[in-house]
C-alpha cells in the first residue's frame, strides 16, 4: 500500500497530541507532563521566530560547517554496476556525525529556556560527544548517560566526553545499552525537571521530541534535495539510511515524503540475522508497543517485557524507534530492511577501500543495503545513502573484529 | 460502590486513615506473594499496591527496579499477577488491589483481555505510570464498564488545570507523589507536601493518598495528617530485598515495619 503525501497532510502530523496514526505520544509519568506541555509550546513559538531560526542557520553554518556535501560515489557505482550512488556525507560534519544538527538546535532551546543543565543519553557515543561539545560552546552543564556495555565498546568517545567537560555516567541497570541510559536519563530528568534540558539524540520519546528533532534534522533533506538537482540533475529515485531510533533518517526523507518517485528504504540492525532473534530490527521483525514515551514498534517478549537486542553497531542497539518510522511503515511510504552485521562490515570495507570514506558501523548498514539496491536500478538512476557519520570510533570494534590489537 | 471507595469511606468515618503498602509481584519469588499479601493486610494494611514488574521501569530508582529484575527472573508476567490476585481473593474478599505497573504488559496482553481478567480476578483498581488521561481514550471505557477505578498520579508539577482535569477521569483516589524524583529517591518536605495536598483537596472531592518518601511512622504519621491515605513503597521492597531467602523473617520485618505506621496513622484518630 502506498499513499500520495499531501502538503497539508504531512503539516497535520503529528496532530496536536503528537500522534503520528496509531503511533507517538505522550507516555511518561505525571511529573513530566508539565515540562513536555511547556517545552511544546515554547518550541511551536520559537519555530516561528526569525531570530531563533537565524542563530540555528547561522551555527549550522558557521559552527557545523553546512551544507554537508553530496558525493558521486564513482568508484563505487561500478563496483554495484547499477544506480549511480551518492552520498550525503554528514560524517563531514563537526563532531563527525549528523547527531550535532539536533544537538546544537536543542541547545538553543534549552538556552532560550533558560536552562542552565543540560542531560543526554547515548549509545554509540556520537550523540553524546554532540551534546557535550554544544554545552562546551554554550557554557552548559552536562551529563551524559551510557550504558556500561558501550562505555567499553566506545571508549575513544568516552574520553571525548570527558575532554569537553560532561559527565558521563555509565549506566549498570538492564541491558546496560542505549535503552537503559534512556531510563537513567528520564530518571534524573524527573528528579531535575525545573533546571534541567533533556537533549534526547534521536526521534523517539515523548511528544514533542520526535517533532523536534526531525525538525533540526531535516537540513539534511532540505539541501539534498538542492544539491540532487543542482548536481544530479535530478531529485533522487532512492534514498537509503540506517535507522536505530532513526533520526538521520527522517531528516533525510522528511522534505522527500510528499515526492512519490523516491523511494524510502530504512535499514535496521539485522545483528546476526532477523531469524536469529539476535538483532536489533523493531520495524522488521517488532510489533507495536510503548516504551520511553511513544507508542511504536518495539522488539519485546510475548509478556510485554522488552527484549535485548544485539548489533555491532553501538547506535542502533535499540529495541524501539521513532513514531513517525513506525507510521511511514504502516501507510507504507517507506520501507524497512534490514542487513546483518557481517554484510555491515563489508559495507564499511568496500566504502574504506573503494572510495577512501571510513563510515561509521551504523552508516556502513546503510551503505551494505545500497550497494544491493544499487544493483538493481538502471544506470541512469540516482540513489543517494545517507554517511550519517565517520567510522573513527568503531576503528578498535573493527581491529578487534580482525583479531588484531591497536 | 467500589471496593476502594468502600474501604476509604469507611475510614474517614472513623476518622482514621488509609495505609497502602506497595510490593512488587514475584519479589521475592512469585510463589510467595500471595502469603505476603496477607501478612500485609494482617499488619494493618487497609489497600495493596502490587506492582506489575517491567523490563524498563523509568519512573522507580534503583530499589524497585531490582525487584523487578528479581521478579522477572522467575518469569512474573501480567497473567501470572493476574492469577496471584485471584489467589488471595479466595480467602481475602475485604481488601482492595490495585495494580501498579507500566502500559506496555497490558498492551501487550491485548486491553480488553486484560481488563476482563482483572475483573475476573477481584483486582478493583489501575495505576498505570506511563498513561496520563490524554492517552487514556482506549482503556477508559474497558476498566469503567468493568467497575475497575483508574487511579492517577498527581505531581508537585502537575497545574491547576491537570488536578481538575485528571481528577475527573479518576475514581478511587488519586495519588500524590510527594517529591520530584523517582520512587524511593529523597526525603520529603512535610511542610511543603501539607500545603499541596491541602490544594489537591480543594480542586476534588477523591481521597488523596501520598506516596514517595514515607519509610517510617513518623513519616506516616506527618502525611497522615494531611491526606486520607500514605503509601508505602521503596522501604518495603528493600526490606524484602534484605529478607529473600527467609520468608519468615522476612514477614516479621514486614509487619515491625508496618505496625508502628499503623499505630501512629491511628493516634492521629484521638
Amino acid at each position: 500500500m502506498s499513499v500520495k503525501l499531501t502538503e497539508d497532510m504531512l503539516k497535520a502530523l503529528p496532530d496536536s497530541r503528537g500522534h503520528f496514526g496509531a503511533f507517538g505520544g505522550r507516555f511518561v509519568s505525571e511529573t513530566l507532563m508539565d515540562s513536555l506541555m511547556t517545552l511544546e509550546r515554547e518550541y511551536l513559538r520559537l519555530k516561528e521566530d526569525p531570530e531563533f531560526q537565524a542563530t540555528f542557520d547561522k551555527d549550522l553554518a558557521d559552527y557545523v560547517g553546512r551544507p554537508s556535501p553530496l558525493y558521486f560515489a564513482e568508484r563505487l557505482t561500478r563496483e554495484a554496476g547499477g544506480a549511480q550512488i551518492w552520498l550525503k556525507r554528514e560524517d563531514l560534519n563537526h563532531t563527525g556525525a549528523h547527531k550535532v544538527n539536533n544537538t546544537i538546535g536543542q541547545a538553543l532551546l534549552a538556552s532560550f529556556l533558560g536552562k542552565k543543565r543540560v542531560i543526554a543519553e547515548t549509545g554509540a557515543g556520537q550523540h553524546g560527544v554532540a551534546t557535550a561539545t554544544v554545552c562546551a560552546r554554550l557554557g552548559l552543564e552536562c551529563h551524559v548517560f551510557m550504558g556500561s556495555e558501550d562505555v567499553k565498546r566506545q571508549s575513544l568517545n568516552v574520553y571525548r566526553m570527558k575532554l569537553l567537560g560532561a559527565t558521563v555516567h555509565s549506566v549498570e541497570s538492564g541491558t546496560k545499552t542505549l535503552k537503559d541510559a534512556m531510563n537513567d536519563a528520564m530518571r534524573d530528568w524527573v528528579a531535575n525537571v525545573d533546571d534541567t534540558f533533556y537533549i534526547i539524540g534521536t526521534v523517539a520519546g515523548p511528544h514533542p521530541y520526535p517533532l523536534l528533532v526531525r525538525d533540526f534534522q531535516s537540513v539534511i533533506g532540505r539541501e539534498l534535495r538542492e544539491q540532487s538537482v543542482a548536481q544530479a540533475g535530478r531529485l533522487p529515485d532512492a534514498l537509503v539510511a540506517c535507522v536505530g531510533g532513526g533520526s538521520n533518517a527522517i531528516g533525510m526523507f522528511y522534505p522527500f515524503l510528499g515526492d512519490e518517485s523516491v523511494q524510502l528504504y530504512g535499514v535496521e540492525a539485522g545483528g546476526l540475522g532477523i531469524d536469529s532473534g539476535q538483532h536489533a530490527a523493531p520495524l522488521c521483525a517488532g510489533r507495536p508497543g510503548v516504551l520511553h514515551g511513544n507508542r511504536t514498534y518495539l522488539m519485546e517478549d510475548e509478556n510485554g517485557q522488552i527484549a535485548g537486542t544485539h548489533s555491532v553497531s553501538a547506535g542502533l542497539d535499540y529495541p524501539g524507534v521513532g513514531p513517525e518510522h513506525a507510521w511511514l511503515k504502516d501507510i507504507g511510504r517507506a520501507n524497512y530492511v534490514s542487513v546483518t552485521d557481517e554484510e555491515a562490515l563489508d559495507g564499511f570495507r568496500k566504502l574504506t577501500r573503494i572510495e577512501g570514506i571510513m563510515p561509521a558501523l551504523e552508516s556502513a548498514h546503510a551503505v551494505a543495503y545500497g550497494l544491493k539496491l544499487a544493483a538493481t536500478m538502471d544506470k541512469d538512476q540516482v540513489l543517494v545513502i545517507n554517511v550519517s557519520g565517520r567510522g573513527d570510533k568503531d576503528i578498535h570494534t573493527i581491529a578487534q573484529l580482525d583479531g588484531i590489537e591497536i | 460502590m467500589s471496593r476502594i471507595e468502600g474501604v476509604l469511606k469507611a475510614l474517614k468515618s472513623q476518622g482514621r486513615k488509609a495505609l497502602i503498602p506497595f510490593v512488587t509481584a514475584g519479589d521475592p519469588h512469585p510463589d510467595e506473594t500471595v502469603a505476603l499479601m496477607h501478612a500485609l493486610v494482617a499488619a494493618g494494611s487497609d489497600i495493596i499496591e502490587l506492582g506489575v514488574p517491567f523490563s524498563d521501569p523509568m519512573a522507580d530508582g534503583p530499589v524497585i527496579q531490582l525487584a523487578c529484575e528479581r521478579a522477572l527472573k522467575h518469569g512474573t508476567s501480567l497473567r501470572r499477577v493476574i492469577a496471584m490476585v485471584k489467589e488471595f481473593r479466595e480467602t481475602d474478599t475485604e481488601t482492595p488491589v490495585v495494580l501498579m505497573g507500566y502500559l506496555n504488559p497490558m498492551e501487550a496482553m491485548g486491553y480488553e483481555t486484560f481488563a476482563d481478567a482483572a475483573a475476573d480476578a477481584g483486582i478493583d483498581g489501575i495505576l498505570t505510570v506511563d498513561l496520563p488521561p490524554e492517552e487514556a481514550d482506549e482503556v477508559a471505557p474497558l476498566f469503567a464498564a468493568r467497575n475497575l477505578d483508574p487511579i492517577f498520579l498527581l505531581a508537585p508539577t502537575t497545574t491547576d488545570e491537570r488536578i481538575r482535569a485528571i481528577s475527573e477521569h479518576s475514581s478511587g483516589y488519586v495519588y500524590y507523589v510527594s517529591i520530584k524524583g523517582v520512587t524511593g529517591s529523597a526525603s520529603i518536605d512535610v511542610d511543603e507536601v501539607a500545603r499541596k495536598v491541602a490544594h489537591v483537596h480543594e480542586l476534588t472531592a477523591l481521597p488523596v493518598g501520598v506516596g514517595f518518601g514515607i519509610r517510617d511512622a513518623e513519616t506516616a504519621a506527618a502525611v497522615g495528617r494531611v491526606s486520607d491515605g500514605v503509601i508505602v513503597g521503596s522501604v518495603l521492597v528493600d526490606t524484602i530485598a534484605r529478607h529473600q531467602t527467609d520468608p519468615k523473617a522476612l514477614h516479621q520485618a514486614l509487619t515491625d515495619l508496618l505496625n508502628p505506621m499503623r499505630k501512629a496513622l491511628d493516634s492521629l484518630a484521638q
